[in-house]
């Protein structure tokens, strides 16, 4: 469990906008961590608002399709007092016309306090944040990162492991693609753990060893003494054909059955982003098995994604005041 | 008309193989003489006291945008432009709208060249109608109304065959066809250099190999039909090792590299800058060097600018809708100079060469030198003169460029054109 460190002077979380995890120290996400831990009791109290955005608006601009994202971060924002907005783009409005950047600009004349953003297109997050007053979050860029899904999947692993440091935590499928993977990586080897990959040698990006994990094509080398394995969505949509030769090969190399799980460390976690495709990158038996964190995951994200709300508005609150004061 | 009389320049004429304190004298729009103590009591005097006296530069590969594309360029503005950067000669790309495909374009460029422009626009024509790929352009033609060079640029010619037949029916006009070599099936949607930073960022990589096997294929071509090929914009090692080896087998090859890729690498992309997304991609640190290497013992001849002007509006997207290009006619020779001679890889010499005669003779035109009785295209260059890439100073009608903010040094102050002075000091004449 998380304890404070009584003895070190308090985590300061100095950023401006959450674009990715590779732009925070270690020391922010371990502050995030930490105010995690102290909003999560307060999801199961009577009374769940608390007044910290009370007056602040927070826009969900989702440009990709997200339920479960996208809910969450409303909760998180409502329960501490935020208005919220939802606001959803298809692909009409790009057809249109209007640049990201016009869309952008409107909705903080509208007068956002917060934009949390998905996009299909790696760095429209830092676009925004290099044209707009707003606080920027990333919630999802393309292959790119989704931030606050890696501080989520650390926060769950740091409650269930009691730490991080040390861990052997294996992220498998689709590591090409997917800005869950990339969030991982970043944040995990930042705060210690060892971090694996494990797919098909064509959705494994060539010098991610580089980032400091080890690659594994194997699925049963790859997840050997595994603490922790974070299973990635086969993302059909991203996929040009002949990533890999079908989905039924897909399954017979890679699907997580209770059968492979026997090559990890028997306490191990199974984590997974979702929406999860049952039957091919994790059968049902896994999915719902004793292993499966998956649920506490989705609970873990809205108090996760509070700590962000929280933190990103003390951070402003402090800079204007600094700003003030000079 | 009394003529120009440069005084007091220590002049670089690497066609001749000057290196020497010299003054020239221009009259009639030619060079006149070349010697010590010069004097003509007529003349206008421009004193170059501590100033290099350089033929002009000549640019292979430019996007002067008209037609079509008046917003991001014209050939007023591209022109003016190529004036302050040094260069009285560019060769403009067909990748226009429409595409300078036939005789009506390439009359119309014609024109508007002679009407706007402040220094010699060459045209090159497309290799096929429209830069489909599909059929070949009418050669000959276009030769005859003013076409120097043949190119698809922007995309490649990816089908071996036509470029099979466009470097063999090409080479009986002694004309070079131009490549833009990137492998379009390789390349899919790619959008930067296939490596550390598309790994980080999750941006989709165009790998170094679809540039390499075209380059390749266009050498095996070349020496199968003796046609002249020329690679535009080289950026990858192999391919400087593949023109290496051709060149030693006696193909007719020769080979461009711009001033980005010779400076920069992907880590310009790190923070999503749109004005670092070019065609071909800037590559890593080991592809720059092998370029620099390449450019030293001439496997590569030339430096080209491939100045491609894009609107705030359009830079100012998500990276993948971005367009792909960047300016760099204005400070070509101050981000060469910076990144080759003052760093003593480079002298001076060979980098005015790779800016003038070389690239004057893959075009076949009678430029680059300043031989008595050539034209007087000539640029006279301050090696110390500091300037900051910015909005407010740039000629050209975009400021797509990563150098944007930055301090350069080594400008031009003088540009005269056929012997009149076109730019001085800041300004167009």
């Amino acid at each position: 469990m998380i304890e404070a460190r009584k003895d070190e002077k308090p985590l300061e979380f100095r950023q401006e906008h959450l674009l990715g995890l590779e732009y925070l120290a270690r020391e922010e996400i371990e502050c995030v961590l930490q105010n995690a831990a102290a909003f999560k009791p307060t999801l199961d109290q009577k009374v769940k608002k608390m007044p910290t955005l009370l007056g602040k608006t927070v826009v969900n601009l989702f440009f990709e399709n997200s339920t479960r994202t996208r809910t969450s971060f409303e909760i998180a924002a409502k329960r501490l007092s935020a208005d919220v907005i939802n606001f959803t783009v298809g692909t009409s409005s790009v057809a249109k016309g209007e640049s990201l950047l016009d869309t952008a600009r409107t909705i903080e004349a509208l007068g956002s306090d917060i934009i949390i953003m998905r996009h299909s297109c790696p760095g429209a997050c830092h676009l925004l944040a290099s044209h707009l007053r707003s606080a920027i979050i990333n919630a999802g860029d393309g292959c790119h990162e989704h931030p606050t899904q890696g501080l989520l999947d650390m926060f769950t692993m740091r409650e269930k492991k009691g730490r991080i440091e040390g861990l052997t935590v294996t992220i498998l499928g689709d590591i090409l693609h997917s800005r869950v993977a990339r969030s991982n990586i970043w944040g995990l080897t930042k705060l210690g753990a060892h971090v694996r990959v494990c797919g098909p040698r064509t959705l494994i990006p060539r010098g991610i060893e580089e980032l400091g994990v080890q690659v594994f094509y194997n699925l049963e080398q790859g997840i050997r003494d595994a603490d922790v394995i974070n299973i990635l969505r086969i993302q059909r949509e991203r996929m040009d054909s002949n990533m890999f030769p079908s989905i039924r090969e897909y399954r017979l190399l890679y699907g997580l059955t209770h059968e492979r799980l026997r090559f990890a460390k028997p306490d191990v976690l199974i984590m997974h982003p979702g929406p999860i495709n049952r039957g091919i990158e994790i059968s049902q038996g896994v999915a719902d098995g004793e292993h499966s964190v998956i649920n506490q995951q989705v609970t873990n994200g809205v108090a996760v994604r509070m700590a962000v709300l929280f933190l990103l508005r003390q951070a402003r609150a402090q800079k204007t005041e600094l700003e003030k004061a000079e | 008309m009394g003529g120009i009389l440069i005084k007091n320049g220590h002049i670089i004429d690497p066609a001749n193989r000057v290196d020497a304190r010299r003054d020239v004298l221009v009259e009639g729009g030619r060079i006149a003489a070349v010697g010590t103590g010069l004097s003509a009591p007529d003349a206008q005097v421009i004193d170059a006291a501590g100033l290099y006296v350089l033929p002009g530069f000549v640019d292979l590969h430019a996007h002067l945008r008209e037609p079509g594309r008046e917003d991001e360029e014209t050939i007023r503005t591209g022109t003016r432009a190529a004036a302050a950067g040094g260069f009285t000669s560019v060769c403009a790309m067909p990748n226009t709208t429409p595409i300078i495909d036939r005789a009506t374009g390439i009359n119309y460029l014609r024109s508007a060249t002679q009407r706007d422009a402040v220094v010699n626009v060459f045209p090159a024509a497309a290799v096929t109608v429209g830069q489909q790929g599909k059929e070949i352009t009418e050669f000959g033609d276009l030769i005859q109304r003013g076409a120097v060079a043949f190119t698809d640029d922007g995309h490649c010619v990816a089908d071996a065959e036509i470029m099979r037949r466009a470097l063999e029916y090409t080479a009986m006009f002694d004309v070079p066809v131009l490549d833009h070599c990137e492998d379009p099936m390789l390349k899919r949607d790619g959008v930067i250099h296939e490596g550390r930073v598309s790994m980080m960022l999750g941006l989709r990589g165009i790998p170094a190999v679809s540039e390499t096997v075209i380059v390749a294929r266009d050498i095996a071509l070349a020496e199968y039909v003796g046609g002249h090929v020329h690679i535009q914009h080289v950026s990858a090692r192999r391919s400087v090792e593949l023109i290496r080896e051709g060149k030693r087998r006696g193909v007719r090859v020769t080979a461009e590299v711009t001033p980005h890729h010779l400076a920069l690498t992907e880590e310009a992309c790190l923070n999503f800058d749109t004005n670092a997304k070019v065609a071909p991609p800037l590559r890593s640190e080991d592809d720059r060097q092998a370029l620099i290497e390449g450019l030293l013992d001439g496997t590569l001849d030339a430096i080209a600018t491939d100045h491609a002007p894009h609107t705030d509006i359009e830079k100012d997207m998500v990276f993948t809708e971005a367009p792909f290009g960047m300016i760099g006619l204005e400070f070509a020779f101050a981000v060469c100079h910076g990144e080759l001679v003052a760093t003593g890889r480079m002298d001076l010499a060979m980098l005015v060469a790779r800016m003038t005669a070389i690239p004057a003779a893959i075009l076949r035109l009678n430029k680059g030198t300043l031989s008595v009785g050539a034209d007087a295209d000539i640029t006279i260059v301050d090696l110390g003169l500091e300037k900051t890439v910015s909005r407010g100073t740039l000629l050209s009608k975009s400021y797509n460029t990563p150098f944007l903010g930055k301090t350069l040094r080594g400008f031009p102050v003088h540009t005269l054109v056929g012997g009149r002075l076109v730019y001085s000091n800041g300004r167009i004449v």
